[in-house]
């Protein structure tokens, strides 16, 4: 279970994270929603661990464990993981060898052992075959020239493989086509499971067709301004999010 | 790239600041007295059982060096080296020069075998495929130990063996080519090199002969205030082909080492030569104490039409490392190429690239180079392409990347690029990149630590020149360059 109190973030000095209150329990799916430039990145980024982002009050706790004590590599270990809006180019290495990395990673941090390269490579084909990532883009370097539809679905395939139980996605969606809409979410719908945390950030009513949350928030400035259930997505989309900012400008 | 797990576990089992081949094996061993007169070369030469020639020839490099003052080009500082400090003789007691593995000391046997390199023919057979097989001079501070496999070779026509023995027993082939790609007179340390040198590897390839295995030496500086100066020699006759590895360690000591080596390579008409370097001399403390000053001059000739020579280096450790592959493209149609991956940590200093020579008509050349960059170390790529009045339809493509690891270190790019015939393309590239704090965090988000997360950039940043490796040493080389980038983050 994420249980967040209080959070508050802020980078270089300025305050972006204003006290968030936040409980996602096992097995539920809760979306973020929100105008540019309200938060949602920095949650998740705050979330994984990354370091200019400092927690200046309040705390997270994710099945009982206190992220603070944590960085980046050990939250990931423990089963966090975020499939960034941007991702990252890492040129020279090949997909598969990143994704073959981060798993044994993974499972040294775990106590595991290693996984056999014939074990790894037929885990590949199958979820990479799920999530239409093509032979070829495995051999070219992680997400250099990709593009933006190709970036999102590494993404999901690298989550699919990790298997973590605690997923941030955010803006998934953005830069999908239609298809690989459906791809995507049938990737994520079968994710879904008792024992899995899911938050997903998104601009669009649109995904949460496919991807049916639990809970809907609304994130203003920094603090977390609404929430309800799937409908709240539908008004947002209708009307946009002028009611609830300006609920809480008053 | 499995071998970046291998990697990581080794670099986790290693305690930052330990250098993992910086053991000193016990053996008794003769010793030149401290100093260099001509005394001390005659009395190198007459360890070596040399004919007179070779006695003279020594003699007249000593004279000359005499008048010759140290380089002070490089970007590289160091104490000014007193060469009347240094012995310029050491050899493991026993017998001179090995007849047989049997009699190599054990001691010495034992500490190839913890460096990773079995020199007894059966345990390198054993579960080994025949075509994977890799021959091996080793050298042990100044004399060859052991080279393996030379019944076989002998039997295919190729020549491998301490250059001492060939003085001896291959004089004519000797005679006709040493010096003649590096002259006497070439540098200060060439000319050192050329007085004093006591082993080091020679190699000749029969016409129209493929080297039916991998050749390789292995350098060992054990004792402690010895120079090594070793000369190699390799020469591949019209028509072959060999591909000859070099690899080095040094034991960890306070006092600096001074390895000053020579190594010419001819190649005739059709014939190409493939030379691979991993080196990995004691780099000093993480205070910058001690360490191997790595002066080495390197020069390849393909000296007839359609000759084709490859340097391809992974230069790791020494405190200071000085050393400028070239190529002499001669022959019409010949090629030369350049693959460095360089790589300074802690007090780190290299200045090291190449020369590319265009001589000949129709001759292309091709330089990769990526240099890295941690701690406080200075790392510069200085390189040459030059194009002769008659060297007509030159090609150079040259690409120069820097990566820098923290903000207290330098990178510098100084190519020179002459041309005195207009025909001549020469195209240069040049990139320097840091580690983004967004790399590292997105592989940390993925669950790599700090360390995993460099080694895993950098053996993507060094991909092209790993590639050109013989199998064997690219494992070998990406477990190196994460040993040392180790304590180079956070
Ligand atoms: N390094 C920084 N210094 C100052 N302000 C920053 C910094 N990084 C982010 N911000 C600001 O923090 C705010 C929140 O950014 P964030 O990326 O979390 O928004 P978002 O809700 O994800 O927006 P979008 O919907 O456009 O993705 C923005 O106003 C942004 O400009
Ligand atoms: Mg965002």
């Amino acid at each position: 279970m994420l249980e967040i109190k209080n959070l508050h973030a802020e980078v270089d000095g300025n305050e972006i994270l204003r006290g968030i209150d936040l409980t996602v329990r096992p097995g539920e799916v809760h979306a973020i929603m929100g105008p540019n430039g309200s938060g949602k990145s920095t949650l998740s980024y705050v979330l994984a661990g990354k370091e200019e982002y400092e927690v200046t009050e309040g705390s997270v706790f994710y099945n009982g464990v206190d992220w603070a004590e944590l960085g980046a590599h050990e939250r990931a270990a423990a089963g966090m993981f975020l499939a960034f809006q941007y991702p990252i180019e890492i040129p020279g290495v090949a997909t598969m060898t990143f994704l073959k990395t981060a798993l044994n990673a993974q499972r040294k941090a775990r106590g595991e052992d290693e996984i056999s390269t014939p074990d790894f490579m037929k885990l590949v084909r199958e979820k990479s075959r799920e999530l239409k990532v093509t032979p070829d883009m495995l051999k070219r370097p992680l997400n250099v020239g990709f593009s933006g539809g190709e970036k999102k679905r590494a993404e999901i395939l690298q989550m699919s493989l990790l298997e973590p139980t605690l997923c941030v996605l955010d803006e998934t969606d953005s830069g999908l086509d239609i298809d690989a809409l459906r791809v995507v979410s049938d990737g994520v719908n079968q994710l879904r499971s008792p024992e899995r945390s899911m938050i997903v950030i998104t601009h669009y009513q649109r995904l949460l067709d496919h991807i049916i949350p639990d809970v809907v928030h609304v994130l203003s400035k920094g603090k977390i301004v609404k929430t309800g259930g799937k409908e709240l997505a539908l008004d947002l989309e209708k009307n946009g999010y002028a009611d609830y900012v300006d609920e809480e400008a008053a | 790239m499995a071998a970046v797990q291998e990697t990581i576990d080794q670099v986790k089992a290693i305690d930052v600041d330990q250098y993992k081949h910086g053991f000193v094996t016990d053996i008794e061993s003769e010793l030149a007295p401290k100093g260099l007169d001509e005394d001390i070369v005659a009395f190198i030469s007459a360890k070596k059982e040399e004919p007179e020639w070779m006695l003279n020839w020594r003699l007249d490099a000593f004279r000359r060096w005499k008048t010759m003052e140290e380089p002070a080009w490089a970007r590289v500082d160091y104490p000014k080296i007193d060469f009347e400090d240094l012995h310029y003789y050491a050899a493991p007691k026993k017998r001179e020069g090995p007849r047989s593995l049997d009699e190599v000391d054990p001691e010495i046997l034992e500490t190839y075998k913890k460096l990773g390199i079995p020199l007894s023919e059966q345990e390198i057979l054993a579960g080994i495929a025949p075509e994977n097989r890799v021959a091996v001079d080793a050298i042990f501070d100044s004399v060859s130990v052991a080279t393996t496999f030379k019944e076989e070779l002998a039997r295919a026509g190729v020549v491998f063996c301490p250059i001492s023995e060939a003085i001896r027993e291959h004089p004519e082939l000797v005679q006709k080519y040493l010096g003649s790609v590096v002259p006497v007179s070439d540098n200060f340390y060439a000319t050192l090199n050329t007085a004093v040198f006591s082993d080091g590897s020679f190699v000749y390839i029969p016409p129209g002969v493929r080297c039916p295995m991998e050749l390789s030496t292995y350098f060992r500086i054990n004792e402690p205030n010895t120079g090594q100066f070793e000369r190699t020699l390799i020469v591949a006759d019209k028509g072959s082909y060999v591909s000859y590895l070099e690899g080095c360690t040094a034991p960890q000591r306070d006092e600096n080492q001074l390895h000053a080596a020579v190594v010419e390579l001819v190649a005739l008409e059709d014939a190409q030569i493939k030379y691979s370097t991993v080196q990995n001399w004691y780099p000093g403390d993480a205070d910058g104490k001690g360490g191997i000053y790595n002066f080495v001059t390197k020069r390849g000739d393909c000296r007839e039409k359609n000759s084709k020579i490859s340097w391809t280096q992974v230069e790791t450790g020494s405190a200071i490392t000085w050393k400028y592959p070239s190529c002499i493209l001669r022959g019409d149609n010949s090629q030369g190429e350049f693959y460095s991956i360089a790589i300074s940590n802690g007090h780190q200093q290299i200045d090291s690239g190449t020369k590319m020579i265009h001589l000949g008509r129709n001759t292309a050349s091709r330089i990769i180079s990526k240099g890295i960059s941690a701690g406080v170390s200075q790392n510069t790529y200085r390189g040459q392409v030059s194009a002769h009045r008659k060297a007509s339809d030159a090609r150079n493509f040259t690409q120069c990347d820097s990566l820098l690891i923290g903000d207290k270190c330098g990178a510098h790019t100084v190519p020179y690029i002459e041309s005195k015939n207009s025909s001549a393309v020469f195209e240069h590239e040049a990139t320097t990149s840091r580690i983004s704090d967004d790399q590292m965090f997105y592989c940390q988000a993925r669950g790599l630590d700090e360390e995993e997360a460099v080694a895993l950039i950098v053996n993507g940043f060094v991909r092209d020149v790993i590639q050109q490796l013989p199998m064997e040493f690219a494992v070998e080389a990406q477990k190196l360059i994460s040993i040392s980038l180790e304590g180079s983050v956070g």
